[in-house]
């Protein structure tokens, strides 16, 4: 089980001529909390559509949670869990039908289902707020709740992508703690985010930069090598060079 | 087991949806009351209460017996007797809708044709044209009504089959169920599916280990089960409110529906397909899919009328065949055999849409 999580070889996508990402290699190891930066139009969806099994690569090889993102596209997305950067419950429904509906499109059982729905509201200290209508929730729950929800099948790694968009500050925090939080448990989580404090929490950051990744190191490590106060400075030293636009 | 599982939670999911939505779900079950009980009662090509006055220089007895039988009859309402200046400013007043002037001399000109001779015209109707509808269906009645046993020159003998009464409730139940399955399956169908790619929840679907097809199917069997209810709706009241004959069996009519409501399905697959927002999909729906099935569907326009250049339009719409059909069964009572023809080109067009849509469906998924 030692393996890594997530373990991609020149994965390359190309849409014509346009080459959306460019031979990425990495590797991301279990309970990892993984940073994935770049700019708008870098590349990042692209290459995390791959990574969920949504897009076929155009070559290279690669494996997510054991499975094959060449062949096992079907297998690698019932091992995962996502969260959408735009908030994708469903607002008419209760927060307990949420949890219910995306339990059994993981294919979990009704008696499985009911006990981690209970488990994870009563860990969110949410049980009061159970029958309540999804829309009518404040957004900082909504986030939480996605959060929660993408985890319910105890899938071994979560991608979130933009998790804390439109979010405050102080939201924002307590929802770094549910992070913590899963991978203290062994969950590993693939973040992007363009926001470079949060880059500040993962264990380790890459930066897509016009396809490539340019850089892969501990965010400590990176301002060292950018010889940076803050990894914002490190994103902006390698985002000027881009030749893409938005 | 599983998969059993996750397809249901999907169907469940759905229902809620619906459920939830509580005035949407109200309309839709609605509708075709409302619909049937409009078409079959306040719209109607009939002619009911035509005002009529008469104008009779001589009330002898002929005159007096014409008279009491268009009196006696429920379509026209005999407002009096007038004289010469009065029927323009009683038609401009829309006091009459139409004026009998009888000759004269009508009694020696009925006595002379009763002898084959051949005589003026006896008398003259006078009509306010302004709705050609109904000045064109009144003339035609009022001729009937005043012309029997009149003349002894009966040239023509006119039966209506099948819609003796010529009530309008026969010719319009068809069409509204061609209207209201469209209405439901294809398009409040791709208005679901269309939504949740709006609100960016079919991302996280896509994500999910459901096979895309089985999120299609499952926003489909609610709508399905739906239009199931409507069915039933639509074939009680024209059954026993507005005594549709349904003399072809109503199994024949219920085969010819759940055939027409796949078709309607797979076109709001199309449609959903096709569509990248809710306001598309509507468009779409009303725009292309109602607006030609009601034009040329032959439900409210005969399709005879049609110019040459758009003659071959109507045998691409959906809804024409399965009217034509369910006239056939419902108000001629024919067996399905008769019918083979509509049922095999509703097939083909349910194959051939969701074909297309199959392929433009995973298409888009890449």
């Amino acid at each position: 089980m030692n393996d890594p999580i997530i373990s991609v070889r020149k994965l390359t996508k190309r849409f014509g001529d346009f080459t959306a990402v460019n031979a990425i290699s990495f590797d991301v190891e279990r309970g990892e909390i993984f940073g994935f930066l770049g700019a708008n139009g870098a590349g990042k969806t692209t290459a995390m559509r791959m990574l969920c099994g949504l897009s076929f690569p155009t070559s290279g090889s690669g494996r997510v949670a054991g499975f094959d993102v060449m062949r096992e596209g079907e297998k690698i997305k019932r091992h995962i869990g996502y969260m959408s950067q735009r908030f994708s419950l469903y607002n008419d429904l209760t927060v307990w039908e949420n949890m219910q509906f995306f339990a059994g499109i993981y294919g979990m059982s009704q008696r499985e289902s009911i006990a981690r729905s209970n488990e994870l509201l009563q860990r969110l200290n949410f049980a009061a707020e159970k029958d309540t209508l999804v829309g009518s929730l404040p957004l900082g729950w909504k986030q939480k709740l996605s959060f929660v929800i993408a985890t319910i099948h105890n899938p071994g790694i979560v991608f979130l992508d933009e998790p804390t968009g439109g979010v405050d500050p102080i939201t924002r925090r307590q929802f770094w703690e549910l992070i913590y939080e899963a991978a203290d448990s062994g969950t590993t989580i693939f973040v992007t985010t363009h926001y470079m404090d949060e880059a500040e929490y993962c264990s380790r950051v890459s930066i897509m930069v016009d396809g490539e990744v340019r850089a892969l190191d501990t965010p400590a490590n990176l301002k060292k090598q950018f010889a940076a106060e803050t990894m914002d400075e490190v994103f902006r030293t390698l985002a000027r060079g881009a030749k893409r636009g938005e | 087991m599983k998969k059993q599982h996750n397809f249901l939670s999907f169907v469940k999911k759905e229902t809620l949806h619906i459920l939830r939505d509580v005035r949407t779900m109200m309309i839709v079950l609605l509708i075709p009351v409302v619909l049937m009980i409009l078409f079959g009662f306040a719209i109607s090509t009939e002619v009911n209460n035509l005002n009529i006055a008469v104008v009779a220089p001589t009330r002898t007895d002929g005159v007096r017996q014409s008279i009491e039988r268009l009196a006696n009859n429920p379509y026209f309402t005999f407002v009096g007797y007038i004289n010469d200046e009065q029927i323009d400013p009683m038609l401009r007043s829309a006091k009459a809708d139409a004026v009998v002037v009888f000759d004269s001399d009508y009694e020696r000109l009925m006595a002379m044709r009763a002898e084959g001779m051949d005589t003026k015209p006896v008398m003259q109707f006078i009509f306010d044209a302004s709705n050609t509808n109904v000045a064109s269906a009144g003339a035609a009645y009022l001729q009937n009504v005043m012309t029997t046993d009149h003349s002894s020159q009966q040239l023509f003998e006119m039966h209506l089959l099948y819609n003796p009464q010529m009530k309008s409730a026969y010719n319009f139940v068809p069409g509204i169920m061609g209207l209201i399955f469209i209405l439901i399956c294809a398009m409040m169908t791709s208005v679901s599916i269309v939504r949740e790619k709006e609100m960016g929840t079919m991302e996280v679907l896509l994500v999910s280990p459901v096979r895309p097809i089985k999120i299609i199917l499952a926003k489909m069997i609610p709508y399905f089960v739906i239009s199931c209810i409507n069915l039933t709706t639509i074939l009680l009241i024209a059954r026993y409110i507005l005594d549709v004959p349904m003399s072809g069996g109503v199994g024949s009519i219920i085969f010819l529906s759940l055939l027409y409501l796949l078709l309607a399905l797979a076109l709001g697959l199309l449609v959903s397909v096709i569509s990248s927002s809710q306001v598309m999909a509507l468009l779409l729906s009303a725009m292309v899919m109602m607006l030609p099935m009601m034009m040329l569907s032959g439900m409210v326009f005969p399709l005879e009328n049609l110019p040459k250049v758009l003659s071959p339009l109507p045998y691409i719409v959906p809804a024409r065949w399965y009217i034509e059909a369910i006239r056939k069964v419902m108000i001629m009572g024919l067996p399905l055999t008769a019918v083979l023809k509509e049922i095999s080109i509703l097939c083909l067009m349910t194959v051939v849409l969701l074909g297309v849509s199959l392929k433009k469906f995973n298409d888009k998924l890449e």
